[in-house]
């Protein structure tokens, strides 16, 4: 058993755990019961694997991108998660959970979305399935992803407004989890990141472990080397690169870098870098490390990077900080702007601006010149254009 | 007073302290007790209430935005029980009490005569493993939630750990709901009470009126009302219609 995955009590080392109110214990323990065994049987792995590859289009290819490696002087590797069916990795987890809820004989299912990646990946997977499906998102996320949210409704998803607090991701969560209290029974929530209470952070990472398990194949493959010398990832409630670092962490070799947002700068007030400036804390179910108040309320992140912008990081994420087994690092709004138009330019690729963040920190690197290096292309730029436009001018 | 096995009747009011305003926390605690109440859960309020309706979590944000803290609640309360005989609980969830220190919220709970706390969110699991020392040694009550979902097997281990009362929800639901008082809400009072626990159980969530007030206590020691005395504090002149609003309910 790996020191960086969860333990039998559902935590990583202080994280974890599940501070859930007595409503919900029903639900979650039937989780935690019957997850794993679910996930390890023969006809759930065929079926996930089956649509994985003719449903989503993996495996996604781990492209050598060679004008972006001899502008850094590395050896640099896109996991390209930005090509896969609805345009990021988060159909990796839906599709997984999808599977789950049918046969945990759920009728109903739930998500929270901020920018609509996730929601949208749950739509996809409800309509393909024939689930109804309810999505929670921020009143002015609603506002401000338009487009995402017509796919939604295009595909029958019922989209609701979530009008408390700041009304963004975290309000939206919280209403998901209300609506999960009221409904105990026909209802399935597909929490989008590697957060939430025990199981949710080790289910959504084991769907999401794809990433790296394909990643190490085809290293070996392009290198005759299966690990490289870094893997990178942005971080926000942390999916993609729970998903990315997976089959790595063993790996004490491979240097593991996550990316969080800084916003306009880990000092500015307004940012999401939560281990630069969170503390040990309890927000939708788990222990983690939260940005917060003295006294304990959660103060709300700030990203241009709708994606990143949450308050907290997922209790893997959090042991792998205070462990020290990997390096959380924080680029600003304009450090990944930059990052994304370079990429643009130099690989013809646009990225999501939540990947930019990833591809920002090459800038603050220094590389012998042989170094393997393996980016998380977690999505791709489409649904970020009116950001570029605003940003570049364009 | 205790909470007993034999009581019946009982009447407990929840409200959010600093909700309406900072100061009004014992203004109105003072006054429920006038009224006749027989126990208060005091709320601290949080930014991120999921178990909680629009109303309570109104009050609570509104509760932060006037400045409400544990810290000022426990300054607060230095007084109360110059000001308030009843018991008093308070609730709210686990995050501000892991932030003031578990073993701290339960030592500022006996310095200022709170009986117990309500933390829907803090597990029976990690309260076993990390907390029940501190609760013990302070005396301080923690009181455990229990819903039609919860499994006999669950229940009893709640019975097990109870030191006061189990707070038993009307239904599987955030708080500012309706008691169904179809069929299916009797049949799981009634299958509560054969299960002849040790500890006296009270009702919550959904009981708003003298009518699902008296259909809960047909069953249970008592019950609490929250959202619909909330909604009273947001009223004009609310300290003075206090009275008439529990006299409603109890006469």
């Amino acid at each position: 058993m790996s020191k960086y995955q969860v333990d039998n009590r559902g935590y990583y080392g202080p994280f974890g755990g599940a501070y859930i109110p007595e409503m919900l214990y029903p639900n979650v323990e039937e989780l935690q019961n019957q997850y794993l065994q679910i996930m390890k049987d023969p006809s759930f792995i065929a079926e996930f694997e089956q649509l994985l590859k003719d449903y989503v289009g993996r495996p996604s290819p781990l492209y050598h991108a060679q004008r972006l490696s001899k502008k850094y002087g590395a050896k640099i590797f896109l996991k390209r998660e930005d090509l896969n069916h609805t345009g990021a990795h988060k159909i990796n987890n839906t599709i997984g959970q999808i599977l789950l809820a049918e046969r945990l004989g759920k009728k109903r299912i739930i998500a929270e979305t901020g920018a609509g990646q996730h929601g949208v990946a749950t739509a996809t997977v409800c309509a393909l399935k024939g689930l109804e499906c309810v999505v929670y998102m921020g009143e002015i996320d609603i506002q401000r992803q338009a487009p995402n949210v017509a796919r939604m409704k295009m595909m029958g998803a019922k989209v609701v407004a979530a009008k408390s607090g700041s009304k963004t991701l975290k309000d939206a969560t919280n209403e998901a989890l209300r609506d999960w209290i009221n409904n105990p029974v026909d209802t399935h929530y597909i929490i989008g990141s590697v957060v939430g209470p025990h199981p949710y952070p080790d289910m959504v990472a084991r769907f999401q472990s794809i990433i790296s398990k394909e990643t190490r194949k085809q290293l070996l493959e392009k290198t005759g080397k299966g690990t490289p010398d870094i893997v990178m990832a942005c971080v926000g409630g942390g999916s993609n690169a729970a998903g990315m670092f997976y089959h790595f962490l063993d790996d004490e070799d491979v240097k593991i870098i996550a990316v969080e947002a800084a916003g306009h700068g880990v000092e500015s007030g307004e940012t999401a870098a939560t281990t630069a400036l969170g503390k040990e804390g309890v927000l939708h179910g788990s222990r983690q490390i939260l940005m917060q108040t003295e006294d304990g309320q959660v103060i709300e992140p700030y990203s241009i990077s709708a994606g990143l912008d949450y308050p907290g990081i997922g209790p893997q994420h959090a042991w792998l900080f205070k462990s020290g087994r990997g390096q959380y690092v924080s680029a600003t709004d304009d450090e990944a702007m930059q990052a994304g138009l370079r990429l643009t330019q130099l690989e013809g690729i646009i990225p999501a601006i939540e990947s930019s963040h990833a591809l920002a920190h090459l800038e603050k690197m220094n590389f012998k010149g042989d170094e393997t290096v393996v980016i998380c292309l977690s999505g791709r730029g489409d649904k970020d254009l009116d950001n570029y436009m605003k940003y570049f001018n364009l | 007073m205790h909470i007993t096995k034999h009581a019946n009747g009982l009447l407990s009011i929840y409200f959010t302290a600093g909700y309406p305003t900072l100061d009004s926390t014992i203004q109105i605690a003072k006054k429920l007790e006038e009224a006749g109440v027989d126990f208060l859960e005091i709320g601290f309020p949080y930014s991120d209430p999921v178990a909680d309706g629009p109303t309570i979590q109104h009050a609570s944000e509104e509760a932060l935005k006037n400045g409400m803290t544990l810290k000022l609640l426990f300054e607060q309360l230095k007084d109360l029980r110059k000001h308030v005989s009843i018991p008093v609980y308070l609730m709210g969830y686990v995050n501000p009490v892991l932030q003031y220190g578990v073993e701290e919220f339960c030592k500022s709970c006996k310095e200022v005569g709170v009986n117990g706390s309500i933390i829907p969110d803090l597990p029976i699991y990690e309260y076993e493993e990390l907390y029940q020392p501190f609760f013990e040694e302070n005396e301080i009550s923690n009181i455990f939630l229990v819903t039609p979902q919860t499994s006999e097997a669950r229940i009893r281990k709640i019975d097990n750990l109870t030191t006061n009362f189990i707070y038993l929800l009307s239904s599987n639901s955030i708080t500012g709901g309706n008691l169904e008082v179809r069929d299916q809400a009797a049949v799981y009072f009634k299958r509560i009470q054969d299960m002849d626990l040790k500890n006296p159980f009270i009702i919550g969530f959904g009981i708003s009126n003298k009518e699902t007030f008296q259909k809960a206590t047909q069953y249970a020691n008592g019950a609490i009302i929250g959202t619909a005395f909330v909604k009273l504090l947001a009223e004009d002149n609310y300290l003075d219609k206090i009275a008439d609003f529990i006299k409603s309910i109890k006469e």
